[in-house]
């Protein structure tokens, strides 16, 4: 049975991402302690919530270190929508406030130039992982964001995806993922996802 | 544009699902774990769960509906009823929940609509508009003439500025405010709802097809994505819908009573030329394929392309 360490903060809503990974016979703890962090086999950093709460609650529990420390190894770690954007330098959401600062690039909102494009994006869309990518599969994934990364960031191999323009729906290297989707709530696409993560 | 979603709600009372025709009436259709799982795997894109009697006695929406209904659903999951504060909408969302749905408290207290979307950010907020056609605007048969002078920007009435003629109803459709439905949506998606769960009452259960107009004066007031619900009997209707303007369509009676599966729902919509998504096929060999879009990863992205 695998373990798996969700990083738990006050934002966020566990319970999609726990029982996701209890169906797939995951053993699962939360916590919010940067030396468990550190030492897990895999973790999650999940995300529901503001760019800035979420960054607070990861400096006052001393987490990003950890974090920054395990995706600079390339331990496998999946940061999940905001989870993802916390891998950021930054986001547009919440000006000067830093991010972990493993994905070179800061998130930016969405800005439709054309009629039609709602925000927040909010449903299922089609992601194209690019050649060389692993674990993020070609399918429809669910999306419910306001931000997202515009540009590849350096040494990352980009899932992409279109909306209003096209954006970085995901980000693989080796078992480290980000994914501005939400896996846990993708259905049989999600599964397949987080099976290959698991295995990764 | 998304694919459209397709959207089983389950309207909850002591646990068991039930359905009613214009919120009167409410007859046992099931478990709702059981159902929403049946759903998902038919091919539903999200499941809504709402507790019908969660207000009008006082109390909250049950956490262990929430919590039997996530331990088997892999979609998301919005459910609303009886959400006085952000209290309330934290334990839902801890049970379960992905998105909350609010109704009676944010008409009473607007500013609960910003604090969700503080806290939980927009995307979780869903206000739940139950709307009501009133006075000169009753009549059923001129739907597609009302739609199109709709999206032309509705007229004004004696409610003021750009109005329409529907007004929102409170307290599962028993309490009826002079307020109009279009001016509430726009308020309360300045206030931090991400989307609006649009419910019209005279067409709730009755399989008549969905308040067409309401979405027209609705989508031309707001940027957020709209589910449109209430009336749905047949995938045509949906398809009219999504032409009126709604993202979502949400229905109850027509998959709890089995005349329609979420599967041949999709089916019937794809020939009317509404896209839906598809279900997922794992890719047989992937080391073969190059992606379309990782070819067309060397060109350049214009300047301010978002």
């Amino acid at each position: 049975m695998r373990s798996v360490t969700v990083v738990r903060t006050s934002t966020a809503n566990l319970a999609s991402v726990l029982t996701g990974l209890e169906r797939l016979g995951c053993r699962v703890r939360t916590t919010a302690d940067p030396r468990e962090v550190a030492d897990a086999d895999r973790v999650v950093l999940p995300g529901v919530g503001a760019f800035a709460a979420a960054q607070r609650a990861i400096a006052a529990h001393g987490l990003a270190d950890s974090l920054r420390e395990r995706i600079d190894r390339g331990r496998p770690t999946l940061g999940i929508c905001l989870g993802m954007q916390l891998m950021a330098r930054g986001s547009e959401e919440a000006p000067g406030v830093p991010g972990l600062g493993v994905l070179d690039g800061v998130v930016e909102s969405y800005e439709p130039g054309e009629e039609g494009w709602r925000v927040p994006q909010m449903g299922w869309n089609l992601v194209e992982p690019q050649d060389g990518c692993r674990i993020v599969p070609r399918g429809h994934a669910y999306f419910a964001n306001s931000y997202r990364l515009a540009t590849a960031p350096e040494g990352w191999l980009p899932v992409w995806c279109e909306y209003a323009g096209r954006f970085v729906a995901a980000v693989e290297r080796g078992p480290v993922v980000g994914c501005q989707f939400h896996p846990e709530l993708s259905g049989e696409y999600g599964r397949a996802l987080l099976v290959r993560w698991l295995e990764a | 544009m998304l694919p459209v979603r397709i959207i089983p709600c389950l309207d909850v009372r002591d646990g068991r699902v039930v359905k009613g025709v214009r919120f009167r009436g409410l007859a046992d259709q099931g478990d709702p774990g059981e159902l929403a799982h049946a759903y998902e795997e038919q091919g539903a894109d999200e499941v809504v769960v709402l507790d019908v009697t969660a207000t009008p006695e006082g109390r909250g929406t049950r956490r262990d509906t929430v919590a039997a209904v996530r331990a088997g659903l892999s979609v998301p999951l919005t459910v609303g009823g009886g959400i006085g504060g952000v209290g309330d909408a934290a334990a839902l969302l801890e049970a379960g929940a992905d998105k909350v749905a609010v109704n009676t408290a944010a008409l009473r207290r607007p500013e609960l609509l910003t604090d969700l979307a503080a806290r939980f950010g927009s995307q979780c907020v869903v206000v739940s508009i139950d709307a009501l056609r009133t006075g000169d605007g009753r009549t059923d048969s001129d739907d597609g003439a009302r739609a199109m002078q709709w999206l032309d920007g509705p007229p004004t009435n004696h409610r003021g500025a750009a109005e329409s003629p529907y007004e929102v109803v409170v307290l599962s459709g028993t309490e009826q405010l002079a307020r109009d439905a279009v001016a509430w949506a726009r308020e309360a998606v300045d206030r931090g709802a991400g989307e609006i769960l649009l419910t019209s009452i005279d067409r709730d259960g009755t399989r008549s097809g969905y308040e067409l107009s309401l979405l027209c004066a609705v989508r031309s007031a707001v940027r957020v994505p709209i589910v449109a619900s209430g009336g749905a009997d047949s995938p045509g209707h949906m398809a009219d819908a999504v032409r009126a303007g709604a993202d979502a369509v949400l229905a109850a009676s027509i998959f709890h009573q089995g005349n329609w599966t979420v599967g041949a729902v999709k089916e019937a919509l794809v020939g009317l030329g509404v896209e839906v998504r598809p279900n997922y096929m794992a890719e047989p060999a992937r080391a073969a394929t190059p992606s379309p879009v990782a070819a067309a990863g060397t060109v350049p992205v214009p300047e301010g392309t978002p």
